[in-house]
């Protein structure tokens, strides 16, 4: 064996290491050990100041009687159930009005829709507080003009988390638009063709045709929706803080609340370990779904 | 005019069918589907609109009794005095250069993973890639305790380092590349190889200009993340002179007093960076979006 082929056997055999160490390093270091703290931390008391004391399972007994605990799973998903049929529906109709031939203006018409997407929350949650102020804002004008009094939704407990869905809802339809136009694509033309020789209308076309046609991007979709309405932070922490009251107060938000608002670090982590486990849940229903398509 | 466009289609698809004629009912149906689209688009641009509308509004037409859509004057100069009540030059920098630099060193990085996980055999590469992969669900909220002491203990709170560097763990990114590096044909490779050419030669010379589109969708929407990003700055950084654009706008709002044109013409100089990205981009944009689903 010739020393040039010896280096080059032993380069093969070291480069993929070198390529991957700094990635894994980083990895390691801020995200993998940080979760496996997250559980540590989440049996200790921890004040922001002092040092962590070992409590065992103490925190778990106090989060299972904390009723805004149970108050920000219920607000999760009160958020999710609020935004993932509406965004996934209304992705789809739009994306079949865009889908017809020959509409003028299409692609004017697809950058519209999407461009909240690239908007960010926080950006979008200053704006939609803004159309929402009781006073001055876009909200007041449409009052006005129907002649009724004007309410102030995002401090009225019952009108707070509407607001931060219908708010969603212009961030997030553009996404599945976009998702179900690509996946409409897909749909072969004939079907169509042969259900109107057949005299069906474009109701019918619509329900027996493209629904069941689109069902894996309806499946992808509602999928990346619901993670959304899991992980969503931005928007709450802009717009309404959790509140009124907790009226708004969801999971992810507890948690940063106590850890750097309260300083409660150990608590914070139990509530994290909670959340961890209902991802952990979360995903294994998705990858069952996934498996199903 | 309707029929022959049908017509051409069908010959487009390579098929001989006969054209069906829509005629009236078909012109008709697709007019009113053009006005339910621009009454919807228009519904969609509204935020916008309120926003540029409330920048360029005077103080007093603001609070006017009477809320108007459209100012009766424009005060351009909103945007000069917002820009000097608070430092947002500054934080347009700050977000610039997180931005730029974890775009540039995440795509490096993941590329550079994503070939080594897609070409390579070595021990331990399954174990090592589904433990990154079964990161690829895991929100920052559960992470930031641990992350904020490693953080102070690193000396990294309100450094660009501390904004940028954890951040390139992009579970996403890594697993994008190498899926997209597997499709390139290892003959390629091995004949790099016995050409005499080095491992990271290889990378540089055969694999990157193989890959420029994932390269696109990559920079596009790690830029997208880290300017949009609140979270992570949140956390990070409490020393206002390191304050992102995001996080600038929080802080503003969050003030007892808040001056809602200057706010709202900052909102809009943070949107127009990533508009114009997103306007020059769409098509890597939406294909992205398409292929990965991220975002």
């Amino acid at each position: 064996m010739s020393f040039k082929n010896f280096t080059q056997k032993n380069s093969h055999k070291i480069a993929p290491y070198i390529f991957i160490a700094p990635n894994i390093i980083v990895f390691m270091v801020f995200m993998i050990i940080p979760i496996l703290f997250t559980f540590y931390i989440g049996m200790t008391e921890w004040s922001i100041l002092g040092t962590p004391e070992f409590t065992g399972l103490n925190n778990y007994e106090r989060m299972f009687s904390d009723p805004v605990f149970w108050r920000s799973l219920v607000n999760t998903f009160y958020y999710t159930a609020g935004t993932v049929p509406f965004s996934v529906f209304l992705g789809l109709l739009g994306a079949v009005l865009l889908n017809q031939k020959k509409i003028p203006f299409r692609p004017f018409f697809r950058a519209v829709f999407f461009a909240p997407v690239v908007v960010s929350m926080v950006a979008a949650g200053l704006i939609w507080t803004w159309i929402f102020n009781p006073n001055y804002g876009l909200a007041n004008i449409i009052y006005s003009y129907f002649n009724v009094e004007s309410v102030n939704w995002l401090s009225t407990p019952e009108l707070a988390m509407p607001a931060l869905i219908l708010t969603t809802l212009w961030l997030r339809i553009g996404y599945s638009l976009v998702i179900y136009l690509a996946g409409l694509q897909a749909v072969p033309g004939e079907l169509y063709e042969a259900a109107e020789i057949d005299g069906a209308n474009t109701w019918q076309k619509f329900w027996k045709i493209t629904i069941p046609m689109v069902k894996p991007t309806t499946t992808f979709v509602a999928i990346m929706e619901v993670i959304h309405g899991f992980m969503v932070f931005d928007l709450i922490y802009v717009m309404t803080n959790g509140g009124p009251g907790f009226s708004t107060t969801v999971i992810v938000q507890y948690i940063y609340q106590k850890a750097f608002t309260e300083g409660e670090m150990g608590y914070a982590s139990t509530l994290a370990t909670a959340f961890f486990f209902i991802i952990l849940l979360l995903t294994l229903i998705q990858l069952r779904m996934g498996r199903e398509k | 005019m309707m029929e022959k466009s049908e017509a051409l289609q069908y010959k487009e698809n390579g098929k001989t069918r006969k054209s069906i004629s829509y005629g009236k009912s078909g012109l008709i149906k697709k007019s009113i589907i053009f006005i339910i689209l621009s009454i919807v688009s228009f519904i969609f641009l509204i935020p916008f609109i309120w926003m540029l509308s409330t920048a360029l509004k005077s103080p007093s037409e603001l609070v006017a009794s009477t809320t108007s859509f459209i100012p009766d004057e424009l005060v351009w100069s909103n945007f000069l005095d917002a820009l000097n009540a608070a430092p947002f030059l500054g934080y347009l920098g700050n977000s610039l250069i997180v931005s730029v630099s974890a775009v540039i060193l995440a795509v490096f990085l993941n590329c550079l993973a994503g070939f080594a996980f897609a070409k390579y055999n070595f021990k331990g590469r399954d174990v090592l890639f589904i433990i990154v992969l079964c990161t690829l669900m895991i929100p920052v909220q559960i992470t930031m305790i641990p992350n904020f002491y490693i953080l102070k203990q690193l000396d990294w709170l309100n450094t660009y380092a501390g904004l940028v560097i954890p951040r390139t763990a992009e579970a996403f990114g890594l697993f994008l590349a190498r899926q997209y590096i597997l499709s390139i044909p290892n003959s390629l490779i091995e004949a790099a190889r016995i050409d005499g050419a080095g491992e990271f030669k290889i990378f540089y010379k055969l694999i990157l200009p193989n890959i420029k589109p994932l390269i696109g969708v990559l920079i596009i929407f790690n830029f997208m993340w880290r300017w949009n990003e609140l979270i992570w700055p949140l956390i990070v950084v409490s020393d206002e002179r390191m304050y992102t654009v995001q996080l600038g706008l929080a802080m503003l709002k969050g003030e007892h007093y808040v001056d809602w044109t200057q706010l709202m013409a900052l909102t809009t100089m943070s949107i127009i960076p990533i508009m114009l990205v997103f306007l020059f981009f769409q098509r890597y944009f939406i294909k992205g979006l398409v292929t990965s689903g991220m975002k």
